[in-house]
């Protein structure tokens, strides 16, 4: 449970010494790609629970309880129901585009997912540009939405996938420079790196207030580039019906909405990974026996419970805030995000140069 | 500086309601509002002149108070209630006498106005608390509210 | 177009689109469908297409008998369901020249200003949803369930109350309806400031509103809009003060008036007023006094010869019932003014210019309820 090292490696050798060389890595590939398949599924389904009784407590009811104890199948069952759900679209609609979207923004979803460090030894794919990766992959997603809301041939869907477009580019800035402040911090954009150099003390706590700051700052882009409440203007149900996926059905508006929820997980992994130190306990310089305590917690239990609580914060947003216009939004980011940002990249800058970092 | 202080009492106002939020999603336990409602059915008691469906109450006797004199039939907006009636000799006074053969009520069409029990002389009919009135087939709306062989309590006058 | 006309006329020449808002749409709180010609994101125009749920209701009354026309009114505006009772019932009164007691008179007003609190606060609740924070749904019906409740135990109903006859009330109050609406107003009085913190304040919200939508008094006056989206800029027309009716002579309250006239002012009216609201049921809650609950009547009812007309301020604004009788124990011809329809006719001219997201929170401002709107 500390060190998965170990474990993998093992696998690895296993597979090795029963197969040529060559089948071995396929077998290993494989192996890999259903995990992460299986992850995404498991995700999928936990967090659409999770949003559906976390909404209920918040508005003060009980949420689904019907199917199995405290309603935990109830997701489960709704999959079956998309899945065996008759797709139903337009004839007007550009078939092969109309088809393509959400293989898209699943696909993306689940690429950027490969780079993510879950415990140690425990990581697909340690590249040495692993940030950089997320968020060109997550670039990639906003493509899905806006070939879905263009070739469903709907104003509603049009309207929303616009929407979605502006609202992209303009927070991917905002997601890019605030984590480009912790790249300040770290000196690297390899994930494992990150990680490691968290070590003694977290990057909220060693950067200071640009740490917070960016950290702030990346939360709410981070629920921009969800598309979540209050930026769910893509979705925006009382203005635009369903807004891009208005002519979606089954098992293709599934994709579309599992894969809202697993890039709210990626969000929440890259704040925890760039911010709470990833699958690292909280350790404070010079406290010795405190570190050790801390270690005794496994490193996945740390990251998933990081990854949790911001989850929970940002259903918190979800649950309480109305939604900002669209010129608002833009307004939000350009004058307000976009300039903090920079005055903060310089003010870490400076600190980082003058060593006043922890 | 009114750009930094408009950014500062923007983010004060949204905690604020996050923390109101935050408070009932502590609380959530104890404050929950939605009764469930198969489950409670044992428990879950209508108010008293909560207006359900019209029925018309039986003694042991098998006797109701409901004369024939249709003011519920013509107070009633729109037609639930029609009443079958016939006139038989009273072997005591030997004048005819007006009774009912069917007091017939449409659940389907009635509004639970409750005009009919205001409008009725000899307090005949009244409003149950009953409220699950969904039935798989439609005729079954259609209800004959005086029992089978029941007759005119003694006593009840026009 | 070529690229010299973009830059001689840097707006573009865009081509406008029409698109059918409603008459499902989550936005129109029920049938009615708006013809939308937009320009991108921003709206040119606004049609109104209604009788999607057009039931009639002017022309059935005119088959019923006075009191059957009172549980009609119910169904039209249904969150203010007393008002339009009560409505009928003064005008009908009007007709047979009879005089309430005093104790129907207050137990009307304080059922009325119990029907405006609910129906505010199911219109905060969906001001709350059209603007994205779905919360506070849950929050306003926590608070409405106990306003029905007392409805249920007096009324027997909880929508459709049918409580007003013509010449007094059903039934008198129960015994528990002083001690429920005491403790009603106590609970309310404690959140509503947190709709307050929730939304009202919340710096969201204020930028969706602050601003948009603007109508000027002069404006208001001429097409004729009531109720709060009027006073909201500044038009005298609560009929409680201009006509008192019922026991709103003998009680003390507000006007609430705003200067602004934007979305965020017909918000503020709304909420100032269930302070108000729960201010004069505070007055006659402890002082009903004692009176006959119904006057006496004919079993059916004439009205002499004449046209006899009543207006009744309820939660969206002046709801009128007229009705031209020729003697007959039905009406020769009712006309209802519902204050929904008028209010309507102004969206297109509060609405041109501003964004679809704009539409939608200056509609929730009027609190529309299409029923009332088609009748």
């Amino acid at each position: 449970m500390y060190d998965f090292t170990g474990l993998i490696q093992g696998i690895n050798k296993w597979l090795h010494s029963i197969l040529p060389a060559v089948a071995a890595d396929v077998v290993g590939w494989i192996l890999i790609a259903a995990a992460f398949l299986g992850l995404f599924a498991i995700l999928g389904l936990v967090l659409v629970l999770a949003e559906r009784k976390i909404a209920a407590f918040f508005q003060l009811r009980l949420g689904p309880n019907r199917i199995g104890p405290w309603g935990i199948f109830q997701t489960v069952a709704d999959a079956i129901k998309l899945l065996l759900k008759e797709p139903v679209g337009t004839n007007r609609a550009d078939s092969f585009l109309y088809n393509l979207a959400p293989y898209f923004v699943i696909i993306a979803a689940l690429m950027s997912m490969s780079v993510l460090p879950f415990a140690k030894g425990l990581h697909a794919y340690d590249i040495d540009i692993g940030v950089f990766f997320v968020i060109a992959m997550s670039s990639l997603g906003v493509m899905g939405i806006l070939l879905g809301g263009w070739a469903s041939n709907n104003k509603y869907a049009l309207l929303g996938a616009m929407r979605s477009g502006a609202q992209m580019i303009s927070y991917e800035l905002s997601v890019g420079l605030s984590i480009l402040t912790i790249v300040l911090l770290s000196g690297s954009l390899r994930m494992s790196d990150i990680v490691a150099s968290q070590s003694d003390y977290w990057f909220i706590f060693k950067g200071h207030i640009p740490a917070w700051i960016a950290f702030m700052i990346f939360i709410i882009a981070g629920t921009a580039e969800t598309n979540r409440t209050p930026f769910d203007l893509t979705e925006a149900e009382s203005e635009l019906g369903a807004g891009f996926h208005t002519e979606y059905s089954g098992l293709k508006f599934a994709f579309f909405f599992l894969s809202e929820f697993v890039n709210m997980f990626i969000i929440a992994a890259m704040g925890a990974i760039l911010f709470f130190g990833g699958w690292m306990p909280l350790h404070i310089g010079g406290w010795d026996g405190f570190n050790h305590v801390m270690d005794f917690i496994p490193p996945i239990f740390w990251f998933f419970g990081k990854v949790s609580f911001l989850i929970f914060l940002i259903m918190w947003f979800r649950w309480t805030f109305p939604r900002l216009r669209i010129d608002q939004l833009l307004t939000l980011e350009w004058k307000y995000l976009l300039p903090m940002n920079l005055a903060n990249i310089l003010l870490m800058a400076f600190i980082v140069l003058m060593g006043w970092h922890l | 500086m009114s750009y930094f202080g408009d950014i500062g009492k923007g983010i004060k106002t949204l905690l604020s309601g996050m923390k109101v939020t935050g408070k009932y999603f502590l609380n959530a336990r104890k404050e929950i509002i939605t009764q469930q409602y198969p489950e409670n059915r044992d428990t879950l008691e209508m108010f008293e002149r909560f207006r359900g469906e019209v029925v018309m109450p039986h003694d042991e006797n098998n006797e109701h108070r409901c004369t024939g004199c249709q003011a519920c039939e013509i107070a009633c907006p729109n037609g639930s209630i029609e009443i079958v009636w016939d006139r038989k000799v009273d072997e005591e006074t030997g004048k005819k006498k007006k009774y009912i053969v069917n007091h017939i009520y449409h659940l389907s069409m009635c509004t639970m106005c409750n005009l009919c029990i205001v409008a009725c002389p000899t307090d005949a009919i009244k409003m149950a608390k009953k409220f699950e009135n969904a039935v798989f087939d439609r005729t079954a709306l259609t209800k004959v509210l005086n029992k089978p062989g029941s007759k005119l309590m003694d006593g009840v006058e026009e | 177009m070529k690229t010299e006309e973009l830059i001689i006329n840097p707006q573009g020449k865009t081509e406008e689109y029409f698109i059918n808002m409603g008459p499902q749409h989550p936005a129109t709180h029920g049938v009615l469908r708006l013809l939308l010609t937009l320009d991108g994101e921003i709206v040119r125009k606004v049609d109104a297409d209604l009788g999607y749920i057009h039931r009639s209701i002017e022309k059935m009354t005119e088959f019923d008998t006075y009191r059957q026309i009172v549980h009609l009114t119910d169904r039209m505006d249904y969150l203010s369901a007393h008002m339009n009772n009560e409505a009928v019932c003064l005008a009908v009164e009007k007709g047979l020249q009879i005089e309430v007691s005093d104790r129907v008179k207050v137990i009307r007003t304080i059922m009325t200003e119990l029907t405006r609190l609910s129906s505010h606060q199911l219109w905060w609740g969906v001001i709350g949803m059209d603007t994205g924070a779905l919360t506070t749904f849950m929050y306003a019906f926590r608070d409405r369930e106990m306003i029905n409740d007392i409805f249920e135990e007096t009324c027997g109903a909880r929508l459709t109350m049918n409580y007003f006859v013509p010449g007094g009330l059903m039934w008198d109050i129960h015994p528990n309806f002083q001690k429920r609406v005491k403790d009603f107003i106590k609970h309310f009085k404690t959140k509503l400031p947190e709709y307050d913190t929730l939304l009202s304040d919340n710096v969201i919200f204020r930028k969706r509103t602050e601003g948009i939508g603007i109508l000027s008094k002069e404006d208001a006056i001429s097409f004729g809009v009531t109720g709060p989206g009027a006073r909201a800029s500044g038009v005298r027309c609560d009929l409680r003060k201009k006509h008192p009716y019922s026991a709103y002579d003998r009680v003390e309250f507000k006007e609430i008036l705003g200067t602004k006239g934007d979305t965020f002012e017909r918000y503020r009216v709304r909420i100032l007023e269930m302070w108000e609201s729960m201010h004069i049921i505070e007055q006659l809650i402890d002082n009903i006094p004692e009176g006959e609950i119904l006057e006496k009547t004919k079993a059916v009812i004439k009205l002499p010869k004449g046209e006899f007309y009543q207006r009744v301020e309820t939660a969206r604004g002046e709801f009128g019932a007229n009705i031209i009788s020729d003697g007959k124990k039905s009406p020769y011809r009712m006309k209802f003014r519902s204050p929904g329809f008028s209010n309507l006719s102004v969206i297109d001219h509060l609405a041109k210019g501003w964004k679809v997201a704009d539409l939608v929170a200056i509609m929730a401002t009027f609190d529309f309820v299409i029923p009332d709107i088609d009748r």
